[in-house]
């Protein structure tokens, strides 16, 4: 067992434990927080998928996080006033159940994911940056200007969805299901990453010229990878809309797409793990320097830089030692 | 629908065009000649609007504010090339693109700490304010005419200066080949430095031009810098000619877009629904072209390489 498996079991008793600590604590407050890092964590997992593995330095992640948000508001909000979301050619209602829910978003941020991928993909280095970041905004706006769903005020749901079996309202009782969607799309990342496909974009990443001289084809790698990576982040987007129990144009907005870009490098480039440690030391730091200064946001900042420039390898780098050749 | 009208949102995106050519034209040279791409370049915007703002409080005067734009975005550019953005050259965009993002977070809240959160407000100068009568009865903002002059003014000297001087030869050389410049004896850090502080220098020339009809705030850079970069996603990365075109394009269909949409669809909708459909629609139109200008020419409309 390598020093990072070490560190990654270790990471996730700690994910574990904390939570269930602070149930039995009576620290529901903890328990939210720890909701928050554990769905931010899926979203920057989705996002590594496509950055870790591709290398596709998408600046418009936010664009599926908020779909995510979108599917699960608009479902909710006609469900909340008994009016149906389509009535012809066939009824479609509005829906509480969370499996239900999680589908639409799922299948809504893939769409989303295919057709912005198409575009994009069509460019490479930081044209492709450039566009993600533009379609971002464009979808910021558009929720900004569609006053069905509440404009630039969003729209709240007042009672959090259901899910078979469980009491949602209880913050441990949804903290497990967020965590458990997280264990599954690390299992299934860790999965991706081995298998034949995962091998093959990495080499996409590296050498296009080569992959394509065997006969595969990079853009279609790149888009398989770029529409799964939008359908994990756009999970995402339906449990954090579903842990606020509000959704507004701000989950489209390029900070955010930024923020899981820095969750993943502050944990370490191309780890799995990576993902979670940056977004948990994100809420942690947040919550913490938030609290003793109004500006956090520079200390953050500063931190950030020095990450980039000088601490290469992120958190998981210095704790684990460097990466292996290939990750 | 006037011909009034018509001609009056022209000119309206035209002034738009004309200011984000001004933020393009920095980005697209820092890329060109550098490799770089600049997340905080609308940090640099921002801080022109500030410094404008502020001298022209103190002082009373507009043009001082101007010079305090220019002077205060290129030292604030020279600045963060100096400490922080020289050593992201070798660097691949990944690391670009989380520094600068870093960067906009230490500008803006440092500017929020040192100003609060209430914009400031920068007046428009005496001489210029007011309505003026262009051929045909027209009337039109006359600071709004100077700012479409004053910028076609500064893309002119622009591309004089990249294609008739000294410092232009070294520049264009620079985009193709840094080593060999290098080797001919030209100082190759503080070309870079210079470039980096003229691009801030228009950036901040444009806060503060544009801070006079809007406020002047916390996050203002950042929307222009997206609007930016579609501008220069259209007109080809590293091409001046590029930047203008596409930031004449990008600031007429924006403009155009949120005027005529709605009314063209309350052709054959109700007025309450064409409104609203327009007004998203409108919302995207730039992004759409951006689509469109991709599937035809993915690197551009001037753009030479991926």
């Amino acid at each position: 067992m390598t020093r990072e498996t070490l560190f990654n079991l270790a990471v996730l008793a700690g994910l574990v434990a904390l939570p269930l600590y602070a149930h039995l604590a009576d620290e529901p407050f903890t328990i939210t927080l720890a909701t928050r890092a554990v769905i931010l964590s899926l979203a920057a997992v989705g996002l590594n998928m496509a950055l870790g593995i591709g290398g596709l330095v998408s600046l418009g992640h936010a664009v599926f996080f908020g779909i995510g948000g979108y599917a699960m508001g608009i479902l909710a909000f006609h469900a909340q006033n008994y009016m149906p979301l389509m009535e012809t050619p066939f009824l479609i209602e509005g829906t509480k159940s969370m499996p239900l829910i999680w589908l639409a978003a799922v299948v809504a941020s893939a769409l989303a994911a295919l057709v912005i991928g198409l575009l994009s993909l069509r460019t490479s280095g930081v044209y492709f940056i450039m566009i993600t970041l533009a379609f971002g905004q464009m979808f910021y706006y558009f929720a900004i200007s569609w006053s069905a769903y509440g404009g630039e005020d969003g729209m709240s749901i007042y009672v959090r969805n259901g899910f078979p079996g469980l009491n949602t309202l209880v913050p441990i009782q949804f903290y497990g299901l967020c965590l458990a969607a997280l264990v599954l799309a690390l299992g299934f990342n860790g999965a991706l990453a081995r298998s034949r496909f995962g091998l093959a974009l990495n080499a996409a990443r590296q050498v296009p010229e080569r992959v394509r001289a065997v006969g595969l084809d990079p853009f279609r790698l790149r888009l398989v990878a770029f529409t799964i990576s939008g359908a994990i982040t756009g999970l995402a987007g339906a449990l954090f809309a579903d842990l606020n129990r509000f959704v507004s144009p701000t989950m489209f907005s390029w900070q955010l797409s930024g923020e899981f870009i820095v969750f993943i490098i502050i944990g370490g480039t191309a780890r799995l793990f990576g993902p979670v440690v940056g977004a948990c030391l994100f809420v942690v730091l947040e919550h913490y320097i938030g609290g003793w200064s109004d500006y956090w946001h520079i200390w953050f900042g500063l931190l950030l830089l020095g990450i980039v420039l000088f601490g290469r390898g992120g958190v998981i780098g210095l704790i684990a030692g460097k990466a292996r050749a290939h990750g | 629908m006037t011909t009034t009208l018509i001609l009056e949102q022209f000119l309206n995106g035209l002034q738009s065009g004309i200011m984000l050519f001004l933020m393009a034209a920095g980005l697209t040279l820092i890329f060109g000649v550098m490799g770089l791409i600049n997340l905080a370049h609308g940090s640099l915007y921002m801080v022109g609007a500030f410094c404008a703002a502020t001298a022209a409080a103190a002082t009373g005067s507009f043009a001082l504010g101007l010079v305090a734009a220019l002077a205060g975005a290129a030292a604030a550019g020279a600045l963060i090339e100096l400490v922080v953005i020289r050593r992201l050259y070798d660097r691949d965009h990944l690391d670009q693109v989380l520094a600068t993002f870093a960067l906009i977070l230490i500008f803006s809240e440092g500017t929020r700490w040192v100003f609060g959160s209430f914009p400031l407000y920068l007046d428009v100068p005496e001489a210029l304010s007011g309505p003026v009568t262009l051929p045909g009865g027209i009337q039109y903002p006359l600071y709004r005419l100077t700012l479409i002059l004053a910028g076609l003014a500064v893309a002119v000297g622009l591309f004089w200066l990249i294609a008739r001087t000294r410092i232009g030869v070294q520049i264009r050389a620079g985009e193709n080949d840094r080593e060999m410049i290098a080797a001919l004896g030209v100082d190759i850090d503080r070309l870079y430095t210079f470039i980096f502080a003229l691009g801030a220098a228009l950036a901040g020339l444009a806060g503060a031009l544009v801070g006079a009809i809007q406020s002047v705030q916390v996050g203002m850079g950042e929307p222009v810098l997206i609007l930016a970069f579609v501008t220069i996603v259209i007109g080809g990365i590293g091409s001046i000619k590029g930047a203008l075109v596409g930031a004449l394009l990008v600031g007429l269909t924006d403009t155009l877009g949120s005027v005529f949409l709605p009314e063209l669809f309350k052709l054959f909708m109700a007025p309450a629904a064409a409104t609203q459909t327009g007004a998203s629609l409108s919302s995207m139109a730039i992004y759409i072209l951006m689509a469109v200008v991709l599937i035809w020419r993915p690197t551009g409309l001037f753009g030479a390489r991926a």
